[in-house]
């Protein structure tokens, strides 16, 4: 192999370094920006993040799970997202999305879940006794999950009841109501949308 | 086991629609890359000659392996240079409306090598530190190109078994340029609007302030998400827009974003393997390389779905319902969404990593032992359960090779792969190439795990859970994959630069053997099939191939999964703790 530099700038360097260029130009500016205009023509509200409005005022996303502590909505799960300088805890930071990533020997992990099912017994003084839905003591992937499993809402059924001065039943018929099934029936897992559940609620007594 | 009547049919379901996209897309790739006209030319024909010219690319002319390798070189180094420097100068550019700083040398440094090579280890939080125009131009630009660049490369092995008496495997610019137009941009752009309507975001907005019923405040990170969360996907990339990856309700909201990502990871990779065995003329080839991969991905499933579905003995004890039931997904849902439960958790995490993704939907340090290990192992495999983009392929028929080598020294005959004599050369080019990422996880996980340097980022979980995240570091780098145990801090310099290196050798120095094999094969003459010629078809080459790639798995790997997941699962068992 003859290997000049002449050729090399021929043969590679020009192709690599143009292609690099117009590849940027086409893939990193042109796409998005076509895909992001189309978006915005055909699917204006979940492109801009699926956002939820009560009484005129922004509210949340319906994707994005809230930190709930008032004992009159329910709550979502257990957050493991820090602050933006990751110093400290700050449950459901949108920010800066992430795991606990403790692994399943950890110590911290057995009793952070211990300290959680206590936490939860004493705000639920009414819930079933025995064993704790094991979404409502363990972190989400994303910190940020908007959902709870049918039985974590169940099991909070009583106290939301009391602290609204609402039926039991009023209640949990308002969560089975908010269930949403699998896709087509098979795929995904049933599912409760905390916000939408919460809006609901409010919207029962105005 | 309390696996459900629900998670097989979602899991044969899966299969089925892998299946059903395997003939459409291999056809499809096949003309691409062959260079024929397809029902996309009208619209990109034009463009496609604009890049040839303006990059003076004579698409007629091919190359030898080794100007196939000095192309495909020179521009990764072209794309790596450029991400740095847009690493390095965002707070400089345009499109960052959160104002973030440029980012750390050490760390752009391992994030350039990481994106170039098809890896997207994420030493970062992407909403706390790339700019959205670092994001777009920088990281879905390499998610684009490192993919195309892969498939490239697999075309050109694959040219390298099906020609003649041949000396030239193509021309990697025109590989590249078509790759990338007639395949990757049209179903990104198809694909990122369908995961839009799903509730996948697609804005330049700046992050979204709320004010929340119960009286808290929210801000709510933004960005163009779908556009970059398609091809991330069918890259297999992996790099997550957010920090949560495909865990994030803003990058897979719902269970049916969960099924498109799943197949738009696994799809091209199947495609290869029929593309393949049209282009050397007899499809049984590739459906016998499909089989293979879909037998050790059923494996894979059954170890790792009843381990999670299981869920984790030391919370039972203290009173948590991990019981599946109509009413709750159950199972170890520590680091898992609700709406994903546990089936759609482990299918993901089989697909992201039996291919060269690595983009998560549910955070793999938290897995049970045994349902961790599996994307551990499936990495160390090779990735070679349908593959990466390209990878896949060309991993898998390194596998091939060896296999047929092996039953040649059974029966005492040269070994033949289609029609062509394997000999000393090119079993001393698989074999090398198989054992480039054992020599590279193995030792840098050993150097790690007895270095205070490596010791010191093991900040979450300690005992034989810490060498777990460090095997996974290195097999998740050196296989290019980019899943990580996340639990390790691996922003730091060690791990920024063994990491870095480890992608970059599992890249790029794997490479030049399989294409020097390419070369050597690409000249030989094809010998007719005898009555002593083993048949590469039927069932007994697939046992065997499969045979081949858990064994060499198992017998590299045992002695550290031993002492890493194996022995946790034991402890867990009897409740141990650290």
């Amino acid at each position: 192999m003859h290997l000049s530099w002449k050729l090399l700038a021929r043969e590679y360097l020009r192709p690599a370094l143009m292609l690099t260029l117009l590849l940027t130009l086409l893939l990193g500016l042109l796409y998005p920006g076509v895909v992001t205009a189309l978006a915005q023509l055909l699917f204006p509200y979940q492109a801009n993040g699926s956002l939820r409005y009560s009484n005129g005022r922004l509210v949340g996303s319906e994707l994005i799970g809230q930190y709930w502590t008032s004992p009159r909505y329910f709550h979502g799960r257990p957050s493991a997202t820090l602050s933006d300088d990751g110093s400290k805890a700050q449950p459901y930071n949108a920010e800066n999305s992430g795991a606990s990533n403790l692994g399943p020997t950890n110590k911290a992990l057995v009793q952070t879940v211990q300290q959680r099912i206590a936490e939860l017994k004493r705000e639920n003084p009414n819930a079933p006794p025995g064993p704790v839905p094991a979404d409502l003591v363990t972190a989400s992937g994303s910190g940020l999950d908007p959902d709870i499993s049918v039985a974590a809402a169940l099991y909070q059924v009583p106290r939301v009841a009391q602290a609204r001065g609402l039926s039991q039943e009023t209640v949990r018929q308002l969560v089975l109501n908010h269930v949403q099934g699998r896709f087509l029936g098979i795929f995904g897992e049933p599912h409760v949308n905390v916000l939408d559940l919460n809006l609901a609620l409010d919207a029962l007594q105005h | 086991m309390s696996i459900t009547l629900n998670s097989l049919v979602q899991i044969a379901l899966f299969l089925g629609l892998v299946l059903a996209l395997t003939k459409p897309l291999g056809l499809y790739m096949t003309r691409v890359f062959n260079g024929e006209r397809t029902w996309l030319s009208p619209v990109f024909a034009p463009l496609e000659r604009f890049l040839y010219r303006a990059s003076g690319i004579d698409p007629e002319r091919e190359q030898r392996w080794t100007g196939y390798v000095i192309a495909m070189l020179v521009f990764n180094l072209a794309g790596m240079l450029l991400l740095y420097g847009l690493e390095r100068t965002q707070q400089w550019l345009p499109l960052n409306p959160a104002h973030l700083g440029p980012v750390e040398s050490q760390l752009a440094f391992n994030t350039a090598a990481s994106f170039t090579t098809n890896t997207n280890w994420q030493n970062y939080a992407g909403e706390q530190t790339m700019s959205y125009l670092t994001q777009m131009a920088g990281l879905a630009y390499h998610n684009f190109v490192s993919a195309a660049t892969g498939m490239a490369l697999a075309v050109a092995l694959v040219r390298g078994l099906a020609r003649r008496s041949a000396e030239q495997l193509g021309n990697f610019w025109v590989d590249l340029t078509r790759a990338t137009l007639y395949i990757l941009l049209p179903i990104c752009v198809v694909g990122a609007l369908v995961l839009v309507s799903q509730g996948v975001v697609q804005n330049f907005n700046a992050y979204t302030v709320v004010h929340t019923l119960d009286g808290g405040l929210q801000v709510i990170a933004q960005g163009p998400v779908a556009s970059q969360e398609i091809i991330k996907e069918l890259g297999t990339n992996g790099g997550g827009f957010f920090n949560a990856n495909s865990a994030h309700p803003y990058e897979n909201p719902t269970a049916l974003s969960n099924l498109i990502e799943m197949l738009a990871i696994i799809g091209i990779g199947a495609g290869m393997f029929y593309m393949f065995g049209r282009m050397v003329g007899d499809t049984r080839q590739g459906w016998a390389l499909w089989a293979a991969s879909a037998l050790i991905f059923v494996l894979a499933v059954a170890v790792a779905l009843p381990a999670e579905q299981g869920g984790n003995p030391l919370l039972a004890h203290l009173g948590v319902n991990q019981q599946t039931s109509a009413l709750q997904p159950g199972g170890n849902m520590e680091g898992k969404e609700v709406r994903f439960g546990i089936t759609d958790s482990v299918l993901f995490t089989v697909t992201t990593t039996a291919t060269s993704c690595g983009a998560v939907n549910s955070f793999l340090d938290s897995y049970t032992p045994l349902g961790g290990m599996i994307p551990l192992a499936n990495i160390a495999l090779g990735e070679v359960i349908f593959g990466g983009v390209g990878s896949g392929l060309y991993g898998m028929l390194m596998f091939a090779i060896l296999t047929v080598f092996i039953a040649g020294l059974m029966v005492g005959r040269t070994p033949e792969y289609l029609g062509k004599k394997i000999e000393r050369k090119e079993v001393m080019m698989a074999a090398l190439a198989l054992l480039i990422g054992p020599a590279t996880i193995l030792g840098f996980a050993a150097v790690a795990s007895v270095s205070p340097l490596g010791l010191a980022s093991l900040t979450t979980n300690a005992g034989p859970h810490g060498l777990s995240e460090i095997l996974y570091l290195y097999t998740s780098s050196n296989g290019n994959n980019g899943s990580a145990f996340a639990g390790l801090a691996g922003n730091t310099p060690f791990y920024n630069w063994t990491g870095a290196f480890a992608m970059l050798i599992g890249r790029f120095v794997f490479l030049i053997p399989i294409l020097a094999f390419g070369g050597s094969l690409v000249g030989k003459r094809v010998v007719p099939a005898g009555p002593g010629t083993f048949p590469t078809t039927g069932p007994l080459f697939v046992s065997l191939l499969v045979g081949v790639i858990l064994i060499v798995g198992a017998l590299t790997y045992f002695p550290a999964y031993a002492l890493g997941p194996i022995v946790e699962h034991l402890l867990m068992l009897a409740g141990r703790t650290f």
